[in-house]
């Protein structure tokens, strides 16, 4: 049967390549769309739990409250022994503690007095104590540009185009102008080790990484610090996990009803991420349905156009005894066929398609100019096993929904009038 | 007739009398804001002061020791807590620079900067620039009579003569016998309340009345202001002019 079928496919074209080319159509963009989207949502997912949100955060209430402004007269204090908490309690996660800062980077001529000054986004982090997960969540290895990462007490990394903009370079002098944990102004000199691009326009603006303990002398924040982020292990988010953990820890504080008591949060909770999360986990459902709406349409379109033109076949194939069910079926049959061949060739281009995006990607730095949200200059795909079998979902289902409507015509033929159907 | 003059003559009296009084009641805002400004005078002096952040988290206190010539010049050193001793400003006419032996900098504060708080405290960079003659900066009007701290005051409402004014309107209580701001509202152009001066006491020094108490208010920020007390002041103080130049800040 399946023989016979293809056989009419092949020496048919006019009944099967309109369909074919719909299927690869359609195939190959959802494929394409998935991984691409796939990919994006994991580079900002990856991006904004690497250098802001952690897959948890804990902070205190009052800070979590204005967390946007990145307030650190309303950071945790003593926060030395929460760590050690959190690592003992939580041993799955990674914990390393953070300050966000902002100012100005001052940078002073022979004499001492401003040579050039810019405003800068601050991130203290554990640079120093060996070990340290830092380095490989911000990626600082490879974004180093000049000079190297810092190794002593008092060095800090400068974002490149940043310390381009200041003229400085490694073993320059760049003191901070920011404000201390008490509100007070604070101007602290730091050496400049080296110079970083992150391939993230908000964080290549204007950022200086510094090492935590470094920033906590210098904004009077002892034994203090914004925020403590947990990390899963293998680097992967998982919602509900993260949920349960924060859901968890926040009961356990529930007593204390302090401003300043701790409290954890998830990476879908900050942001809006959780609604850009949510809404590109609705953006497959509604790209699925579409494609699939679409292509069914247009394969219904061709199913009609192909009955009229096969009337007749259908007719001498009624009359010879064939019975309407099995005509039918041979139909959808067809149809299957030409959406497996068509999903096939078409997963085949649109994973071509994806691998290039993945390897490749997509420049849009030139749209991030004044993007404050985290997310790499460059986008690319991913390609995941989902993409090998997403595009076989509309590719069949299509196929399947156009020649099941287009085939309903069958019915409608009476076996009793087909012989004054021939005469005319 | 001449009983029909006599009754004239005092209902005119009366009238006269009474808009005398009015005009007793409600003097010109200007002239009033006028004596305050001159109350505040122009001498040298030498103050030590405690500054008292109330903040969300608790309280501090910044002890500092000011040289002032004038209305534009003056010079101040952080004297404790130790973190913030040794830290110096100096202000000259509109520019002010600050000083401070752990980056041994010298740091022009300008532009945004200038909107930051003075060690944490209620007060900015801004505030301290500030030309203390008010006459010079606002319109004043009389807006009525109000007692606050237990004296009579004339509410004065100011409106900002130019545009590059930190407050666009202000409205002060102006004690009605010393002449002495004991009350202070200052607003945006919106209306919206930025923040509010109280002067808990005023004491009697080298024949003037000097507010030695006074609560300052940020009403943008929580905590309970910041409490600013005049220990010791010198007037017609003998400073040196090295005093008000950069090379003392280092």
């Amino acid at each position: 049967m399946i023989r016979f079928l293809l056989k009419g496919l092949l020496r048919d074209r006019s009944r099967s390549l309109l369909p074919f080319l719909t299927v690869i159509l359609g195939s190959m963009l959802t494929v394409v769309g998935f991984s691409w989207i796939n990919g994006a949502i994991s580079t900002i997912i990856e991006a904004s739990a690497n250098f802001s949100a952690g897959h948890v955060k804990v902070m205190t209430r009052a800070y979590a409250a204005e967390a946007d402004q990145a307030p650190n007269d309303l950071a945790m204090m003593g926060v030395g022994p929460l760590v050690e908490e959190l690592r003992r309690d939580h041993p799955s996660l990674l914990w390393t503690p953070r300050i966000k800062f902002g100012g100005l980077i001052d940078i002073p001529d022979e004499n001492g007095e401003t040579r050039a000054q810019g405003p800068a986004a601050g991130l203290g982090v554990d640079l120093l104590t060996p070990g340290s997960p830092e380095r490989k969540l911000l990626n600082l290895d490879q974004a180093v540009v000049r000079g190297r990462l810092p190794e002593r007490p008092g060095e800090v990394l400068l974002s490149d185009g940043f310390a381009a903009r200041l003229g400085v370079g490694p073993g320059s002098t760049a003191t901070l102008i920011g404000a201390t944990m008490y509100g007070g102004m604070s101007v602290h000199n730091f050496t400049v080790s080296g110079t970083v691009r992150f391939g993230i326009t908000a964080m290549d603006r204007g950022a200086i990484v510094a090492d935590i303990a470094d920033v906590q002398a210098a904004l009077d924040m002892e034994d203090a610090a914004g925020e403590v982020l947990g990390f899963e292990r293998d680097s992967l988010y998982r919602k509900k996990e993260a949920a349960a953990l924060a859901d968890a820890f926040n009961a356990a504080h529930a007593e204390d009803e302090g401003e300043f008591a701790p409290e954890m949060v998830t990476l879908h909770d900050q942001g809006g991420l959780g609604q850009t999360l949510d809404f590109a986990s609705s953006i497959y459902l509604l790209m699925l349905i579409l494609f699939i709406l679409v292509m069914s349409i247009v394969l219904w379109n061709a199913g009609l156009m192909g009955s009229l033109r096969r009337y007749g076949e259908f007719g001498i194939r009624l009359a010879l005894g064939e019975d309407h069910g099995r005509l039918y079926r041979s139909l959808i049959g067809e149809g299957a066929i030409v959406g497996l061949l068509g999903s096939t060739a078409g997963t085949a281009l649109g994973l071509a398609a994806a691998y290039y995006l993945q390897r490749k990607g997509l420049y849009i730095g030139g749209m991030m100019k004044n993007a404050s949200m985290l997310i790499t200059d460059v986008l690319r795909a991913r390609v995941t096993p989902a993409s090998y079998v997403i595009g076989f979902i509309p590719g069949l289902a299509a196929t399947f929904l156009g020649k099941a409507a287009s085939g309903i015509g069958v019915y409608k033929r009476q076996t009793s009038v087909l012989a004054k159907e021939f005469e005319s | 007739m001449t009983k029909r003059i006599v009754l004239i003559l005092m209902g005119l009296a009366v009238i006269a009398g009474i808009v005398a009084a009015g005009a007793v009641q409600a003097p010109d805002g200007e002239a009033i804001l006028r004596r305050a400004d001159e109350n505040m005078g122009s001498d040298n002096k030498v103050t030590t002061s405690t500054m008292t952040i109330h903040g969300r988290r608790g309280s501090r206190s910044v002890k500092s020791k000011s040289w002032i010539r004038g209305r534009t010049e003056s010079f101040t050193e952080y004297l404790d807590p130790p973190r913030e001793r040794g830290t110096k400003m100096l202000k000259l006419e509109d520019q002010l620079w600050t000083y401070t032996p752990a980056s041994d900098r010298t740091i022009l504060i300008s532009g945004h900067m200038l909107r930051q708080s003075v060690m944490g405290s209620d007060l900015s960079y801004e505030d301290m620039m500030e030309d203390p003659r008010l006459a010079k900066l606002y319109a004043a009007t009389v807006a009525g009579e109000e007692a606050t701290e237990g004296r009579e005051c004339w509410v004065l409402d100011l409106v900002s003569r130019g545009e590059d004014i930190a407050y666009f309107k202000r409205k002060i209580w102006v004690d009605k016998e010393r002449y002495v701001v004991l009350r202070e509202e200052r607003f945006a152009k919106s209306g919206k309340l930025l923040k509010t001066t109280e002067v808990k006491s005023v004491d009697r020094q080298g024949g003037r009345w000097v507010p030695s108490r006074i609560v300052f208010k940020d009403a943008l920020k929580e905590g309970q202001g910041t409490e600013f007390v005049l220990e010791s002041i010198e007037f017609d103080a003998a400073i040196p002019d090295h005093v008000f130049t950069k090379a003392s800040l280092r």
